[in-house]
């Protein structure tokens, strides 16, 4: 932990304060935990047969493999699109030529401003209407996380492409690059070890947003969850251990992120693309 | 268009839930939110972990888990809310996650001298905080807030999945109802959610520019 800056280094009082202060709250928290165990209890929460099928149900495991793999699909696929439209619409984005610019700013803020499951629901619902097939669920889902993560990552690449210093751009111009070629062979490469924390913490947004899936009926992690609930009738236990999988998955990923961010900062004195400002919402634009 | 424009209150009466539901949770999580943080930066190590678990733990669980949890785990235990509350309570949990981490980024990006200077005049952990701190660090806060609180406003869709009747289960219930209008219906709930975003956006904008012309 870094030096504390809010209060004072303690001294033997301090300490001690902190000590009856620690244990004061501890103490409370413990309590907190025990209130909750004790309406648990009350309510039959901890009766084995809440817990038998996840020791003598092999069928419980092999349903939520599927439904990982599943989400997994899901994730990958649309991480692979999302980055190549990020990529084109940061392209267009950071043009010089307004008629290309504009549109490409009012796709970015549409989808960034329109909930997920809107999109979702459109490509569904209208998608049949509009070519007269059937878009499957695992695609109407893939395209929704495409098409709004694609306006996300565009937004990273461009404050990616906005840090590097501008006597890039400006050497680049000096020997005779074009501005597209400036862009491709110059400044993306630099870009993208700025990029790349933030790109991993948006995996992690996209992962979540998988689980989304379960409104139009795609039999991801959640939505097996839900299913084995029906059989198994305990919600609590079984929801439980799904947000464990999202978190172990999640925090693994944040780790890396927070990894590569850490020795960005060590190797190249360079700030990252901050994450949170460009993760969520219209904020800046 | 005309099953759009007849059936506008249906979409009014979606769009007024939207609103509260992002109002009600945006005050439940700025509370608990603020209250994590304040365990994240506290002396007390208990504290400091729990704080730290907390936003480790939800930040990296999709929010519809959380709603699962909420709507169908609660009446397991005996709490029993209708579905407009579990709504809050859920969204109000999971955002409070990310108001936490906003709120001790902008803690923490108040220069150290401040709170020396404080510290050197005597005051304690929470005058520091309280007095010196937080006020400074709010200026820096609303920014980050400002793009929690539209996610949040997106996010209040999902309570549509949960019997909540709000922007995105009034759409569906025109659709239902107008198999032939799907695409302006669609398009109508968009624009919807697109102008309470920009009006949310342009709001948090003069809330901004009133907290930094008061320095």
């Amino acid at each position: 932990m870094t030096t504390p800056v809010l209060y004072d280094v303690q001294g033997p009082r301090g300490r001690r304060r902190v000590l009856v202060s620690s244990v004061i709250g501890g103490l409370i928290l413990l309590g907190l935990l025990a209130l909750a165990a004790r309406r648990l209890a009350a309510n039959g929460q901890f009766d084995s047969d809440k817990y038998k099928p996840f020791f003598n149900e092999p069928l419980l495991y092999r349903r939520l493999w599927e439904g990982l793999t599943n989400t997994l699909h899901a994730a990958v696929y649309a991480m692979v699109l999302a980055t190549l439209l990020g990529v084109v619409l940061a392209f267009g984005r950071l043009s010089q030529r307004r008629f290309l610019r504009l549109p490409v700013i009012a796709v970015i803020e549409f989808f960034r401003g329109v909930p997920l499951l809107l999109l979702i629901f459109a490509l569904f619902l209208a998608f049949p209407i509009v070519v007269h097939t059937d878009l499957p669920a695992l695609w109407a889902l893939v395209v929704a996380l495409t098409l709004y993560n694609g306006a996300v990552i565009a937004e990273i690449i461009r404050a990616g492409v906005q840090s590097i210093p501008k006597g890039q751009t400006e050497a680049a111009s000096a020997i005779g690059l074009s501005r597209g070629q400036t862009l491709r062979i110059v400044l993306l490469p630099q870009a993208v070890r700025v990029m790349l924390p933030a790109l991993i913490s948006q995996l992690v947004v996209l992962l979540k947003d998988t689980s989304l899936g379960f409104v139009i009926g795609y039999s991801e992690l959640l939505r097996t969850g839900g299913q084995l609930v029906q059989v198994l009738r305990n919600p609590l236990q079984l929801y439980i251990l799904v947000a464990l999988v999202y978190i172990v998955i999640n925090s693994c990923l944040s780790a890396l992120a927070g990894y590569l961010e850490g020795r960005q900062r060590r190797t190249s004195g360079k700030t990252p693309v901050a994450v949170t400002q460009v993760e969520t919402g219209i904020g800046a634009v | 268009m005309n099953d759009v424009l007849n059936n506008l209150d249906v979409f009014v009466r979606g769009f007024r839930t939207t609103v509260s539901l992002t109002l009600l949770a945006a005050v439940g999580a700025l509370l608990l939110g603020t209250l994590i943080a304040t365990m994240r930066v506290s002396p007390v190590p208990p504290f400091r972990w729990a704080g730290a678990a907390y936003v480790r733990l939800v930040r990296n669980t999709p929010l519809t888990v959380v709603f699962f949890l909420v709507v169908f785990g609660l009446p397991e235990v005996d709490v029993k809310l209708p579905f407009f509350r579990f709504a809050v309570l859920a969204l109000s949990l999971y955002t409070a996650a990310f108001v936490a981490e906003a709120v001790r980024s902008g803690i923490n990006s108040v220069p150290p001298g401040q709170a020396e200077a404080s510290r050197s005049i005597g005051m304690t952990f929470s005058q520091t905080l309280r007095l010196v701190v937080l006020p400074q660090a709010f200026a820096n806060i609303v920014p980050p807030l400002a793009s929690v609180f539209i996610a949040l406003l997106k996010n209040t869709s999902i309570a549509s999945a949960f019997f909540v009747f709000e922007g995105v289960q009034a759409m569906n219930q025109l659709i239902n109802k107008f198999g032939n209008a799907v695409i302006p219906i669609i398009a109508a709930a968009a624009l919807g959610y697109l102008v309470l975003a920009l009006v949310s956006s342009f709001l948090f904008g003069l809330l901004e520019r009133a907290v930094t012309a008061g320095r």
